[in-house]
């Protein structure tokens, strides 16, 4: 087999996984822009959405279809309790207090699936069927155009939302100075419940599509939580377009390290890239640093 | 209260204290350290849950020469240093003759010095090799040693006249040690590996690994790992259409691995102890009986069928078993009379422990089987 097509398999591999990465890097984006909180417990969305699609396929026998229509609301309810039970009362909200609060809200919602449910590996169905498809050299699933498709969509619909709607536009108001927006007559910490609902509902979305492919429990959320982080950061925590490349970055580059240096790196390599944003470039790839104004 | 009322009393808990002891035999205590959680559950679960099943079946059918059997299980969650400090609890406050488990390799290493020192014979349940090579006086396994299933592999691609194979083995303790056996054995048997390659046990994608053998000169490939991993590079192999053939350890023989991994487990053959297809067993063989039974009791009790992990400590027990009824309760006639152990048949195979063999199977321990229509078929 030739180089080229070996090289195209590791490119179209890294960039579906990488858009998993970007879809749950949006969702870490959207809540720390509208409330300077870093949710650690994104990860754990991501393992709802799967668990809870599978409990209503084969607890409850709904259909597919509805199954994840279903399993995204639960979801967000999930993340709706966790703003108001975990984040809203706190009276001093520091940010060191809050990522422990979301660390903490992590390991309960890990905890508590892992009591629900049980400690087993399960795997959903793929949305339309597994035959796998020829691309340049490369193969891929039809499983990862979903993937693709949905990452595309959510992230124009995400786009539109912010860019016209009259919620999103309060939202980035409170995004680019809180005290301004509440000033102005914006409820911030409406806001901040609007954040925890669009991206538990993000996260678990990505939760139920990389399912068929890469299965669920309980824990894996611990994971792909922390690679969203990372591409989040590459993006220098924006909701749009550059989180998306930086997932798309990350997935590539993890690939190409483990098929051309050695799958030993393979996460090394996230973390390398993540420490290396956090030390040189903390405003992410793509930006331009503040300025300071006086 | 007065004098006499209390003399009285203390006379009459004398009596009753020196009534049970000779009319209810006291029991025999045999200890025993599982992972029965943390990571490693898959196996401590199933091995606690059978160790107690037998140890109740035990007493109800009136004990050993009637003394029952009393199981003082704790869990050692996968984690060395408590499976150190629980041994000591064993010995020293519980006063056990006999300790059955570790679940892993890890924990068994760690507590061997522990139950050497004190002189209690230990029946570990892991599989690494080390625990019983060398030798050690007072350890035992009943673990099939992973080198065991790597020679069924190569013995079956020395049939199939395959030399040329591509490893993918797991980075943690069960792969590195599956990887360590296959690239011990190859030589002997002629197989050449010309991939070496290993991924994450979270790893979600193995395209990238199996694009790099599908771009060597691999005529098979062999997994070394546990769900879920094997069953997300099966699908990988079919999403990629490589046509070589699939070859995985006994680490993923379980349902479990036929349910997550779907029709991509077709086709993919691997080496496994003889409990999961206990019904297709020819009548003649000697582990049938046993087998049978286990998988039907366990199911009774705990409504899955009994898998091989449980195996090894129905296992363990029965071997205890057998060497307190012919040699008394002693830590130190247990174990002589576990080495003496001769064609015992069990759940992971027929056990023959002796001076230099403290593990006491062969490769015979071991059938293949391949994964057809969603089921096991053994491989002739």
């Amino acid at each position: 087999m030739v180089f080229s097509e070996q090289l195209a398999q590791y490119l179209v591999s890294g960039v579906t996984t990488g858009a998993i990465y970007a879809l749950i890097g949006i969702g870490f984006a959207i809540i720390y822009n509208s409330s300077e909180i870093i949710n650690f417990a994104q990860g754990e969305f991501v393992m709802l959405g799967g668990m809870f699609t599978l409990f209503f396929l084969n607890v409850l026998k709904i259909p597919l279809p509805l199954a994840i229509v279903l399993a995204v609301l639960s979801s967000t309810f999930i993340g709706v309790l966790f703003e108001r039970l975990a984040i809203r009362p706190l009276k001093k909200p520091t940010p060191l207090g809050l990522v422990i609060i979301t660390i903490g809200g992590s390991i309960l919602i890990r905890g508590v699936a892992m009591l629900v449910w049980d400690k087993d590996t399960h795997s959903l169905p793929a949305f339309t069927g597994s035959e796998p498809i020829a691309v340049a050299g490369a193969t891929i699933l039809p499983q990862h155009l979903w993937i693709i498709s949905l990452t595309i969509l959510s992230i124009v619909l995400n786009k539109l939302f912010f860019q016209y709607s009259i919620i999103g536009k309060a939202m980035r108001a409170c995004a680019s100075n809180r005290r301004a927006a509440g000033l102005v007559g914006i409820d911030v910490k409406k806001m901040v419940l609007f954040s925890f609902i669009i991206s538990s509902a993000l996260g678990s979305l990505a939760g139920i599509i990389v399912a068929p492919l890469t299965m669920t429990s309980y824990d894996v959320g611990i994971m792909l939580g922390l690679k969203g982080f990372c591409a989040a950061i590459i993006g220098g925590m924006s909701g749009g377009l550059a989180t998306v490349l930086g997932g798309i970055l990350l997935g590539t580059l993890e690939s190409l390290g483990a098929g051309l240096i050695s799958s030993g790196y393979k996460d090394a390599i996230a973390f390398i890239i993540l420490l290396l944003i956090l030390f040189v470039r903390p405003q992410g790839l793509f930006k331009k640093a503040d300025t300071e104004r006086v | 209260m007065t004098f006499a009322r209390i003399l009285f009393l203390s006379i009459i808990a004398q009596i009753y204290l020196l009534s049970s002891s000779v009319f209810a035999a006291q029991p025999i205590k045999i200890g025993a350290l599982f992972a029965i959680t943390g990571p490693a559950s898959f196996l401590g679960e199933p091995e606690r849950n059978t160790a107690q099943m037998v140890i109740d079946e035990i007493n109800k059918a009136g004990g050993i020469k009637g003394r029952p059997l009393q199981l003082i299980a704790y869990d050692t969650q996968g984690d060395t240093t408590k499976a150190k400090q629980l041994v000591n609890k064993l010995i020293k406050n519980d006063k056990v003759v006999a300790i059955v488990g570790p679940s892993t390799t890890g924990d068994s290493m760690a507590i061997i010095d522990d139950v050497e020192k004190a002189g209690i014979p230990l029946i570990s349940c892991a599989a690494g090799s080390k625990i019983t090579d060398p030798v050690k006086k007072w350890v035992f396994k009943t673990a099939q040693n992973d080198g065991l299933a790597v020679v069924k592999i190569f013995e079956y691609l020395n049939r199939k006249k395959i030399t040329r194979v591509a490893i993918l083995t797991v980075s943690d303790g069960f792969g590195s040690s599956g990887r360590e056996q296959l690239k011990a054995h190859a030589a002997k048997y002629g197989i050449q590996i010309v991939l070496d390659d290993t991924y994450g046990p979270k790893d979600t994608d193995m395209t990238v690994q199996l694009t790099k053998i599908r771009g060597s000169q691999a005529q098979a490939i062999i997994c070394w790992g546990t769900n879920p991993g094997p069953a997300v590079i099966a699908k990988n192999v079919k999403q990629l259409g490589i046509k070589l053939p699939l070859y995985m350890s006994h680490g993923v023989s379980s349902k479990k691995f036929i349910e997550l991994a779907g029709d991509a487990a077709e086709g993919t053959i691997l080496p496994s102890g003889r409990v999961i297809v206990a019904d297709l067993l020819p009548a003649s063989d000697k582990q049938k009986k046993n087998l049978q039974a286990y998988v039907k009791d366990y199911q009774r009790h705990f409504k899955v069928e009994g898998d091989h992990f449980g195996g090894h400590a129905w296992d363990a027990v029965m071997l205890l078993k057998g060497a307190i009824e012919r040699g008394g309760d002693s830590p130190a006639a247990i174990r002589d009379q576990l080495e003496k152990t001769h064609n015992f048949a069990g759940i992971g195979g027929i056990f023959s422990y002796s001076v230099q063999d403290h593990a006491g199977l062969t490769k015979d321990a071991f059938v293949l089987v391949e994964i057809k229509n969603k089921d096991w078929a053994l491989v002739k």
